[in-house]
C-alpha cells in the first residue's frame, strides 16, 4: 500500500523507508509506527551489511598483526575513526576516541578527572537539571569521592536551561560544567556556545552529552568551542555498544587513563609502564572493532542524506506534531523550548501514561512511556512520567497522524 | 468457587471478545469497578515500586482465607489487578501459593506477564504469592 504522505517535502521517504527492513512490518496486526528514536534508531542497509561484510571479509584483531587481515581491519577502523573527527569537525583523528556509548565516555573523563586529582574539597561541578541519568550519576559519584560539590543549574517551565541562575552558580570554584545538547526527555536544544563561552570565562571545562544530537544535528566541536563531547553510534543509525568520546589535545594528553589493558602501553614492565599515545591510551583492550568500522558507514548514510535536510524533514515533523496533538483535550506538552528536536513529551489530562502506551501498542504505535532516565525532571514538573513520541528520518507526517487516530481511540476507550 | 473454576470462567468471558478493543475495554471497566484498598493501607511499603505505574497491594488473613486489596494509578494495570484479586482473594493461603497462572496465556494478555514491563502481573503475582506465604508462615 503506498501512503501518499510518504511524499514528505524535503526528503524522498519513500527511498529512504527501502533502507530499513525493520520498518516494513505489523505489530499487533498493525503496520509499525516506530517513534521511539530518542531510545534508539534502526538500522539502514548500509549498516547492517557492513556488518556482515566486516566478519566476512577483515575480521581480525586490530594494531597487532603484521598480517594481512589484520591490516586490513585496522586501516578500517582507523578510516572510520577519521571520518568521525571530520564530521564532527575536530582538528585531529587521535581526539575521537572510541568507547561503549555516550554512558562509557562519561565514566571515562569522570574516572579520568578522579584519577588525575583535578578535583577537590570546595570544587564544583555543575550539571543541568535537565539532563538523563548517565550524565547525573557519573559526577555525583566523583563529587563523593573527592569532596566536590554537585551544583544543578535549573531550567524553567518551558523546560530550557534558566541563563541567569546559570551565570550567577558560575565562580572560580566551578571546575566542570556538563549538560546535553538536546534533551531526550524534553527535546530541548541548549545553546552550547553560549554555555561554553560562559564556563570558559570563570576557567571551567565544559562536557556536552550529544547523544541526541548526533542523529538530528550537524556537530561542529571546534565551533562549539566544547572540551568534551559524547555520543552513541545506536542513536544515529549506527550500531548498538559503540559510541565516540571527543576532547580537546591538550586535555585528553593530561588525563590519566581510566583503564588499564592491552594496547594503551608504550612499554610494560614489573617496575613500570608507560602509556600509549592518544587516542590508544583510552581504548584499553580488543576494541568493538565491527561497531566502530560500521560507526563509519552510519556516518556515511547520513552524510549521503545531508544532516540539514535530515533538520529540515524533522522540524516539519515536529510542527505537523504539535500542531496536529493540540487537538486533543487536554493536552499538556511538557517542555515547550523555543529550540527543540527530536522528541515531543506529553501527557493528557486525567489519563495514565502506562495505559495510553499500552493502548498505542496495541495500534502498533511504538512511543515510549516512563520518567526516560531523567528523574529530577520529572520531580520537577511534578508528574509520574510522560509519553514520548521521538522522530527519526524515516518517519512521515502520514504516520503521525496514524498516531493521532490512534491517540484519539485510546483517549476514547479511557475517558 | 475454587482458584481453577474462577479461571476457567474468566477464560470463557475473555474467549467472547472478537477484537483486542474489547478486550481492552473490559480490562478497562474492571479496572474502574476495582474496590479501592483502604487509603491506611495505601503506603510505601506497600508499593510495588517500578518505573511505569504504581501498585499498591495488602493482603489480610481473616482466618481461614486471605483477602487482597489493592490499587494502581495506571486504569488498566487496576485492571489487572481486579482480575488476579477475582483469581487469587478469599482463597487459604496454601491456595495462592499453589495455584498456576497460567491461564493469564489463555486470555491473550501474556506480554502482560513479560518481565520487561515493570509492574506486570509477574511482579503482581509474586508479590500476591509472597504475602500468601508470609501470612501462612505466622
Amino acid at each position: 500500500m503506498m501512503d501518499s504522505s510518504l511524499q514528505e517535502k524535503t526528503l524522498d521517504v519513500v527511498k529512504i523507508r527501502e533502507q530499513f527492513p525493520i520498518l516494513h512490518q505489523e505489530v499487533n496486526g498493525k503496520p509499525l509506527v516506530y517513534f521511539d528514536n530518542a531510545a534508539t534508531t534502526q538500522k539502514p542497509l548500509a549498516v547492517i551489511n557492513a556488518i556482515t561484510d566486516y566478519y566476512s571479509t577483515i575480521n581480525s584483531n586490530v594494531h597487532r598483526g603484521v598480517h594481512h587481515l589484520s591490516q586490513k581491519a585496522t586501516v578500517a577502523l582507523e578510516e572510520s575513526r577519521h571520518k568521525i573527527q571530520q564530521h564532527i569537525r575536530a582538528a585531529e583523528p587521535h581526539q575521537v576516541i572510541f568507547t561503549q556509548g555516550t554512558t562509557d565516555s562519561i565514566n571515562l573523563v569522570s574516572i579520568a578527572m578522579e584519577r588525575s586529582n583535578l578535583l577537590r574539597k570546595g570544587d564544583e561541578v555543575l550539571v543541568s537539571a535537565l539532563e538523563h541519568h548517565s550524565n547525573i550519576v557519573p559526577w555525583q559519584i566523583l563529587c563523593e569521592r573527592t569532596g566536590a560539590t554537585l551544583k544543578v543549574i535549573p531550567i524553567n517551565q518551558q523546560g530550557e536551561i534558566v541563563m541567569e541562575e546559570y551565570r550567577a552558580l558560575l565562580s572560580e570554584n566551578t571546575r566542570l560544567v556538563t549538560f546535553n545538547h538536546i534533551s531526550n526527555a524534553l527535546g530541548t536544544v541548549n545553546p552550547v556556545q553560549e554555555m561554553t563561552r560562559l564556563a570558559h570565562d570563570a576557567g571551567a571545562w565544559v562536557f556536552v552529552d550529544g547523544a541526541q544530537a548526533a542523529p538530528h544535528t550537524a556537530i561542529d566541536v571546534q565551533a562549539l568551542d566544547v572540551d568534551f563531547y559524547a555520543f552513541s553510534g545506536h542513536k544515529a543509525y549506527g550500531p548498538t555498544g559503540i559510541g565516540v568520546l571527543y576532547g580537546k589535545e591538550k586535555i585528553l594528553e593530561d588525563l590519566a587513563p581510566y583503564r588499564g589493558g592491552g594496547e594503551m602501553i608504550e612499554s610494560v614492565s614489573f617496575e613500570k609502564t608507560t602509556y600509549a599515545g592518544l587516542p590508544h591510551k583510552f581504548e584499553a583492550g580488543t576494541p568493538h572493532i565491527e561497531g566502530a568500522i560500521v560507526m563509519g558507514a552510519a556516518i556515511d548514510f547520513l552524510n549521503e542524506i545531508g544532516l540539514d535536510r535530515i533538520a529540515t524533514h524533522e522540524e516539519q515533523l515536529i510542527s505537523h506534531a504539535l500542531k496536529r496533538m493540540a487537538e486533543i483535550e487536554g493536552m499538556r506538552f511538557i517542555g515547550e523550548a523555543r529550540q527543540r528536536a527530536g522528541a515531543i513529551s506529553f501527557l493528557i489530562e486525567g489519563l495514565h501514561p502506562y495505559d495510553v502506551g499500552v493502548l498505542l501498542d496495541q495500534m502498533g504505535i511504538a512511543l515510549r512511556t516512563g520518567h526516560h532516565c531523567a528523574q529530577p525532571i520529572m520531580d520537577f514538573f511534578d508528574i509520574p512520567g510522560t509519553l514520548r513520541a521521538s522522530f527519526g528520518l524515516y518517519n512521515t507526517t502520514g504516520e503521525i497522524d496514524r498516531m493521532m487516530e490512534a491517540l484519539q481511540k485510546a483517549v476514547s476507550m479511557l475517558r | 468457587m475454587s482458584i481453577q473454576d474462577t479461571q476457567r470462567e474468566i477464560v470463557d468471558e475473555f474467549g467472547m471478545f472478537s477484537d483486542w478493543m474489547e478486550k481492552y475495554e473490559y480490562l478497562i471497566e474492571l479496572g474502574k469497578s476495582l474496590p479501592l484498598i483502604d487509603e491506611a493501607y495505601k503506603q510505601d511499603e506497600n508499593l510495588i515500586k517500578g518505573c511505569q505505574s504504581q501498585v499498591w497491594l495488602h493482603a489480610e488473613d481473616n482466618g481461614e482465607k486471605v483477602v487482597f486489596t489493592a490499587d494502581s494509578d495506571a486504569i488498566l494495570t487496576k485492571g489487572l489487578i481486579a482480575l488476579m484479586i477475582r483469581v487469587l482473594s478469599n482463597h487459604p493461603a496454601q491456595k495462592i501459593v499453589e495455584a498456576d497462572m497460567s491461564f493469564i496465556d489463555e486470555i491473550g494478555l501474556k506480554e502482560h506477564l513479560s518481565p520487561t514491563r515493570a509492574n506486570g502481573l509477574a511482579s503482581m503475582i509474586k508479590q500476591m504469592k509472597y504475602y500468601a506465604l508470609a501470612l501462612q508462615a505466622r
